[in-house]
């Protein structure tokens, strides 16, 4: 009875919990979350009837509509690409393997302006590629095509880096079982190899979409920014601030903002029901 | 469906794995590949299975060249140590894998399918898992479905690749003696890899012996108890006691060895080695004895004696209330009767990791 006098407090194993969470929270909170609520206020300032007039005047649905399109379309390619690099990456032994790998990372080094710089340059029409291209009719620089090509170079690692583990972890006789059950190889990729990586290939496509939904610098040097045509969204939120117009910058923002939360969201679904089966083989 | 194994070699990086296999299996029949790790057995049954592709040799199976033909057209039932269950499917889509990725022209209905399913689970003793995912399974459970899924395509051949060595000792013994029913029920050609010898002797008509890539023996496990074809055998079977003696008229003679229970061997005089299982081992105590007992431990119904001669060291068991065993306390000093043992010709020199080297038959040990 009187040993209980004194609560007993369990002692953690690792020390400084509450000063790491703290430090932690405050960076949250300061780095991500105050902006966030920021234009949320900002946004909520507006009134909904000014919202929407904003919202759904041409030019900016115009933007929406290049962004969102660009955006699926590079989704798209980078979705099949990115399992192609993927599953090269995994399943091949090469000479210079270890450099491919590492050239994957250089969209998520590389200042988007740089590498709109570049691209912008390369296939110009008297670049590298441009000329070529040119010659057989397509252009992409101040095209909806440049747009599209920006987005899919910045958001292209995050389909091979989604995929990539899974894909190594992936147990070899789980496809040799298939194998002596008769399966051929595209069953057994159809039937053993993608089930276990889809949850990733949709969680990594997910993010690359919403990737390029804000991208901004890579695209602005390429897109040529033309109103109705090729202008993105992030791109007319800017033209907004300059214009001392914060109303209509913070509406543009909030509506990206929200596509980007609900895709976020998304990719967290599918990742959380996928794992509801997976636990530890 | 009778499987004719011919000079089988395959390597890896230039590492024989491999080194010549010969071996008939017959139809109906459960042989057992035993072996230590590194000795080939697992990479044999994935050549046979088609996950594996042997560098030459041949390999027929009911009078067709098997070495022809893929994987997914030999029709065998492989089992895998860790399960290799589709994580993203049901008990019952596991099992019915095989029939479901069958081209639509060969593909059963789905009634049959089902029907079939439901009676294999039945037939597992395992018809209240069938909506289970393999993550919701114990590993007893998990290889019963991998069985299950394996023999749902009626295979010409069944091999199993260490199929209990993931599970505890009470499931595995259980799992064993199902096993057998299985296949006497199915009556089914299966070739199981293991490197327990009670599993496999308990389990297997017939127990192939392989050691570096090579068959060391086939038998039962009476005649690969008693008589081990080869040192590697006699290691393999637990006699680790290896004495140097002379051969003389057909009898092992070393100071301080009382071969009076041992038989006549007809052997060559001269240098040989004598193999002993530490249970085959009677101490006779004698003041004057070659060993002296350093130390003694017991668990209650074995003593195990250490022994050292001031060269060698070694133990030997004998039961704890055997009249033999008054007196043996750690100082006394005894002298040896084998009651039983192997011995090959030729001297022992080295330790037993490298005096491999010495014997025919064998170029390095494990």
């Amino acid at each position: 009875m009187s040993a209980a006098a004194a609560p007993i407090r369990a002692k953690r194993v690792l020390p400084g919990f509450s000063l790491s969470l703290g430090t932690t929270l405050l960076y949250v909170a300061l780095v991500i979350l105050i902006p966030v609520v920021a234009l949320v206020l900002k946004g909520a300032e507006i009134g909904p009837a000014r919202f929407w007039a904003i919202v759904t005047a041409p030019r900016t649905l115009a933007a929406l509509r290049v962004t969102l399109t660009a955006a699926a379309a590079a989704t798209v390619f980078n979705a099949f690409y990115g399992l192609l690099m993927a599953w090269v990456l995994t399943r091949y032994d090469f000479p210079g393997k270890r450099i491919l790998d590492a050239l994957m990372d250089i969209p998520f080094a590389l200042p988007t302006a740089v590498a709109g710089i570049s691209l912008t340059a390369l296939y110009s029409a008297n670049g590298w590629f441009g000329a070529p291209l040119t010659g057989a009719g397509i252009e992409l620089v101040y095209t909806l095509g440049g747009v599209i090509l920006a987005m899919t170079f910045t958001s292209i690692p995050f389909v091979v880096r989604a995929i990539q583990p899974v894909l190594e972890d992936l147990d070899p006789a789980l496809e040799q079982a298939a194998m002596t059950l008769g399966a051929r190889p595209f069953a057994i990729f159809r039937r053993v190899v993608l089930p276990a990586i889809l949850p990733a290939w949709l969680a990594g496509s997910t993010v690359a979409f919403a990737r390029s939904l804000g991208e901004f610098g890579a695209v602005v040097f390429i897109a040529g920014n033309l109103p109705f045509k090729t202008e993105i969204a992030a791109l007319l939120a800017f033209i907004r601030l300059e214009e001392y117009d914060y109303q209509g910058a913070a509406a543009i923002a909030l509506v990206l903002l929200l596509i980007a939360l609900i895709l976020l969201a998304l990719s967290n679904l599918i990742q959380f029901r996928a794992a509801r089966h997976l636990e530890a083989r | 469906m009778s499987i004719v194994i011919e000079h089988m070699t395959k390597s890896f990086d230039g590492t024989a794995v491999l080194r010549g296999i010969d071996l008939t299996i017959e139809s109906g029949e459960l042989v057992a590949l035993l072996g230590p790790s590194g000795s080939g057995k697992t990479t044999l049954l994935k050549i046979i299975a088609g996950l594996e592709w042997p560098n030459s040799g041949g390999l027929v199976v009911h009078g067709a060249d098997w070495l022809h033909l893929a994987a997914q057209d030999r029709r065998i039932g492989f089992v895998f140590q860790h399960y290799a269950l589709f994580p993203h499917m049901s008990v019952r889509d596991n099992i019915a894998f095989g029939l479901t990725v069958r081209p639509r022209a060969q593909r059963p209905g789905k009634a049959v399918i089902a029907a079939k399913v439901d009676r294999l689970l039945e037939f597992l003793q395992i018809a209240h898992l069938g909506d289970r995912y393999p993550a919701q399974l114990s590993g007893g459970q998990r290889q019963r479905v991998a069985l299950g899924r394996a023999l749902a395509i009626e295979p010409t051949v069944l091999l199993l690749d260490e199929p209990f060595g993931a599970l505890d000792a009470a499931v595995r013994r259980d799992l064993r003696a199902w096993l057998r029913e299985v296949h006497d029920e199915t009556g089914s050609t299966t070739i199981f890899v293991t490197h327990d010898q009670e599993e496999a002797f308990e389990l297997a008509d017939r127990v192939v012996v392989m050691g570096e890539g090579r068959i060391e023996q086939i038998g039962n496990a009476d005649q690969i108890h008693d008589h081990p074809a080869s040192p590697f055998v006699a290691r393999f079977m637990g006699a680790t006691i290896e004495l140097p003696v002379t051969l003389q008229a057909g009898r092992a003679e070393a100071p301080g060895l009382d071969s009076s229970r041992l038989p006549r061997r007809a052997l060559p005089d001269g240098p040989a080695t004598l193999f002993l299982r530490p249970a085959d081992v009677t101490p006779l105590a004698d003041p004057a004895g070659r060993w002296q007992i350093t130390h003694r431990t017991s668990n209650g119904a074995l003593l195990r004696l250490d022994l050292t001669d001031g060269t060698s060291r070694f133990g030997i068991d004998l039961p704890r209330r055997a009249p033999e065993a008054q007196g043996l306390v750690p100082g006394a000093r005894v002298n040896l009767r084998p009651e039983a043992g192997t011995i090959f010709p030729g001297p022992r020199t080295l330790p037993p990791q490298a005096a491999a080297t010495e014997f025919p038959r064998k170029e390095k040990s494990l």
